[in-house]
């Protein structure tokens, strides 16, 4: 035995090349565990009125979180003292480290197979760490309950699936609409890399809403129009499917508005991979075809020393935008605060009279911006949406993506979250739907139904669990809710269960006020609430909902797509309803599909439902 | 007059925020150094003592005072880094895209790598159980204390440990024939 691997001086070395850890983080970190220690202790988390509806859970505070490179010089400085003092036993280091020899570790792996096994019949401690085998030679395979990525620093947003309702009881479903799409792109990507998604990761709506439907636009005024249409439910022959859709107007794309837009964008280290910012980069120069010479475009970065590498610059200099784009790389630390306020300031900066300004924030959900308690950085945000300036929130890659915060961000900063995973994707958010994605036709959009108790004995919304508001939230304007974009189309399903239904799960009440002799065959009655954007008083459309109205292609694909989603969380109210009727009932209504997205849908159950028969 | 890390440890798991405060106090640190050991890298050293710390409330909810608090906390951090790398390796293999990001991950190692230190690189290279042992040792704990945390025979302690070194010593003349 050599002595140059003293134990000893291995020890020291190893304790001279051990890094100090940052100071921020450190003082991040223990905040978060004490919040963590918090809620653990059952306080209460400051509730949003609106939307956000998840419940104080264990993972929320991981928003907090923050993934910065350590500032470079500390690493050089701690780098060079180990270089100086083993320069004296390692003459080799001056030459640097040579590859990593991976034959010496295989053929190890196997001499200590033996001790290796004690190691993993580990009696587990922790039972939320369990121990997985290390070793290479472990068979692998997925076990049936695909928990993709257990104990991940990918974070979901919390919501129990909305229970069946007593009309009797509970007559009235108040909810925000949503027109975010990220749940189906991370729903896609999961199943396309052959894990089928955590179920939290999985909202209904965003699913159904992602897919464009032939509703006609309004004829009248209003920013929108209302399609009502209902159809005896696929997967129960005794209850009725309920689709509520809006269409939003579509103005003159010529007419539009000129549009600042502020690419903030997230240049963090873990931002490398090439799902991430070279996507990015692809998706903005897609996008800047689309504008035009009025529009202008900033880029601030949020991550490290750079801040605002472009000024505000006309869309018609598509060369410098470009080389802007092109010259971000990621690493650095995080000063993210700093970036979203510069974001903001910046487009105040840009704003002009009748302009419409957004910031696009771009992250892969490593979005920590320096404001140590993150319900202040949901404040800061929407204090800046009073300001006119809507946010729109674009999510990259994978592994710690924060679904959860980039939703409650973009609800709260009157935007729209995306996930984007593959050039397609981009095209379909950023080019496809530019106008709908960046002009606003009705802010705060809130729905109400009334369900006629004579009529309806029970009723379900299907999705919206993050989207809940309560029923008097309704009639106040200071509450918050989803707005629609030009040629956006929402659509909301609820499944009904007429009185004398044999499928009603509850019985009625023996002291229960019987419900006048059925005064009108009306399902329910419908209200809606919106603004029109830059106005602080909200306006009213009501319009009741009858019986009777056909259904067509689009809520039957919009069935498929609503069973697809539950057969991914909550199968209970399906009955023997499965994978192959959602497919058949989505093959059967594919209608045009011009851009191809319902094929795709198709297949993405196809392999869902082979996922989800593996052993 | 302080009181002694089990003491903390039974008090925060009953909801005593400042006994919660000073305990984390007392071994970030602690956390951090292992946790650097564990993965060789300060990024990810970073990221791992964030999990930990997330997790931490609830996990020390069922602390029962069976073992003392540091090998206890050892053990978080070590199944934490199984943690990891086990993701690690579920992303490595999913599909094409991961397999995109483990070569970029690997660029990144490549690059990344003038700038870290001969040790941590080597450690890097070492089969995880050995890796485990060694950072654990080189944390100041005994054997018979590492044994403990690793839920493994002090003899099979020592024996990793002298593998460990085997493996350094043949990274080395490598690197010194190279």
């Amino acid at each position: 035995m050599s002595d140059d691997l003293d134990f000893d001086d291995l020890k020291k070395a190893m304790q001279s090349a051990t890094p100090a850890p940052d100071a921020a983080r450190r003082a991040e970190n223990i905040a978060l565990a004490e919040k963590n220690f918090d809620h653990l202790q059952g306080s209460p988390s400051g509730a949003r009125p609106t939307s956000d509806a998840r419940k104080p859970g264990l993972f929320r505070g991981v928003i907090a979180m923050l993934k910065s490179i350590p500032a470079k010089g500390a690493l050089a400085a701690s780098t060079a003292i180990v270089a100086v003092g083993l320069v004296l036993v390692l003459p080799a280091l001056q030459d640097g480290p040579a590859p990593l020899p991976r034959t010496i570790t295989t053929t190890a792996s196997e001499d200590v197979e033996a001790p290796a096994a004690d190691m993993m019949s580990e009696p587990v401690i922790e039972p939320s760490i369990a121990i997985a085998p290390m070793s290479k030679s472990a068979p692998r395979h997925f076990a049936p309950e695909i928990r993709p990525m257990p104990q991940n620093t990918e974070a979901f947003p919390e919501a129990d699936p909305n229970p069946l309702k007593v009309t009797a009881e509970t007559p009235v479903s108040t909810f925000s609409i949503d027109v975010d799409t990220a749940s189906y792109g991370i729903i896609r990507n999961s199943i396309e890399t052959g894990l089928l998604p955590p179920k939290e990761a999985v909202r209904i709506e965003e699913m159904v809403n992602y897919f464009p439907y032939t509703y006609a636009g309004p004829s009248n005024d209003a920013p929108f129009a209302t399609h009502l249409a209902s159809m005896v439910t696929p997967w129960n022959p005794d209850t009725r499917l309920l689709r509520i859709a809006l269409q939003g107007r579509l103005p003159d794309i010529a007419d539009r508005p000129p549009l600042n837009l502020v690419f903030l964008i997230d240049t963090s280290g873990s931002m490398e991979a090439p799902n991430k910012l070279p996507l990015l980069k692809q998706s903005f120069s897609l996008m800047l075809s689309e504008l035009r010479p009025e529009d202008s475009v900033a880029i601030v970065t949020y991550a490290g020393s750079a801040g605002r590498v472009l000024d505000a610059t006309p869309a018609s200099e598509r060369s410098t935008i470009l080389a802007a784009l092109d010259h971000l790389s990621a690493g650095g630390s995080t000063a993210g605060q700093a970036g979203l306020q510069q974001a903001y300031a910046t487009a105040e900066a840009m704003q002009e009279k009748g302009e419409v300004s957004r910031v696009i924030l771009a992250t892969d959900g490593d979005f920590n911006v320096g404001l140590s308690d993150p319900d202040a950085l949901k404040d800061y945000i929407a204090s800046k949406r009073q300001t006119g300036t809507y946010l729109s929130v674009l999510g990259f890659g994978r592994g710690n993506l924060d679904d959860a915060t980039m939703q409650a961000l973009a609800q709260t900063g009157n935007g729209q979250a995306a996930y984007i995973d593959t050039l397609h994707e981009a095209q379909k958010v950023l080019v496809d739907q530019l106008t709908g994605t960046l002009f606003p036709i009705a802010d705060d959009v809130k729905i109400q139904v009334e369900f006629n108790p004579t009529a309806i004995a029970e009723y379900r919304l299907i999705g919206y669990e993050t989207r809940q508001l309560n029923r008097e939230d309704f009639n106040n304007d200071k509450v918050d809710a989803g707005e629609i974009g030009a040629g956006h189309s929402v659509t909301a399903l609820f499944e009904l269960t007429p009185v004398g239904s044999p499928a009603r799960k509850t019985d009625p009440l023996r002291y229960g006020t019987p419900p006048e002799a059925a005064a009108s065959d009306e399902f329910g009655f419908l209200k809606l609430r919106y603004k029109t954007p830059g106005t602080e008083q909200s306006q009213l459309i009501e319009t009741p909902i009858l019986p009777g109205a056909p259904a067509d292609s689009d809520l039957r694909f919009a069935a498929a797509i609503a069973g697809f989603g539950q057969l991914l969380t909550d199968t209970r109210y399906l009955n023997d309803w499965g994978w192959d009727d959602a497919i058949a009932l989505a093959t059967a209504n594919r209608g045009d599909d011009s851009f191809g997205y319902r094929a795709e849908a198709i297949r993405l159950m196809r392999l869902g439902q082979s996922l989800a028969a593996r052993p | 007059m302080a009181r002694s890390d089990e003491a903390l440890a039974m008090a925060a798991a009953q909801g005593d925020r400042a006994a919660f405060s000073e305990l984390l106090e007392r071994h970030y640190s602690r956390v951090f150094a292992f946790a650097f050991r564990l993965t060789g890298r300060w990024t990810e050293a970073e990221d791992l003592t964030q999990d930990i710390c997330a997790a931490l409330p609830s996990k020390l909810a069922r602390y029962e005072g069976r073992a003392r608090f540091t090998t206890w906390l050892y053990r978080v951090v070590l199944n934490a880094a199984h943690d990891r790398r086990r993701r690690a390796e579920t992303h490595s293999r999913a599909a094409d895209g991961w397999g995109d990001w483990e070569l970029a991950r690997q660029a990144e190692i490549a690059e990344t790598g003038a700038r870290l230190d001969w040790l941590t690189q080597a450690m890097r290279a070492l089969p995880p159980d050995l890796r485990d042992t060694l950072a654990l040792t080189l944390d100041d704990l005994t054997h018979a204390e590492a044994a403990d945390v690793l839920d493994i025979s002090e003899g099979t302690v020592s024996w990793r440990l002298s593998e460990a070194r085997k493996h350094l010593r043949a990274l080395k003349e490598k690197e010194d024939t190279a």
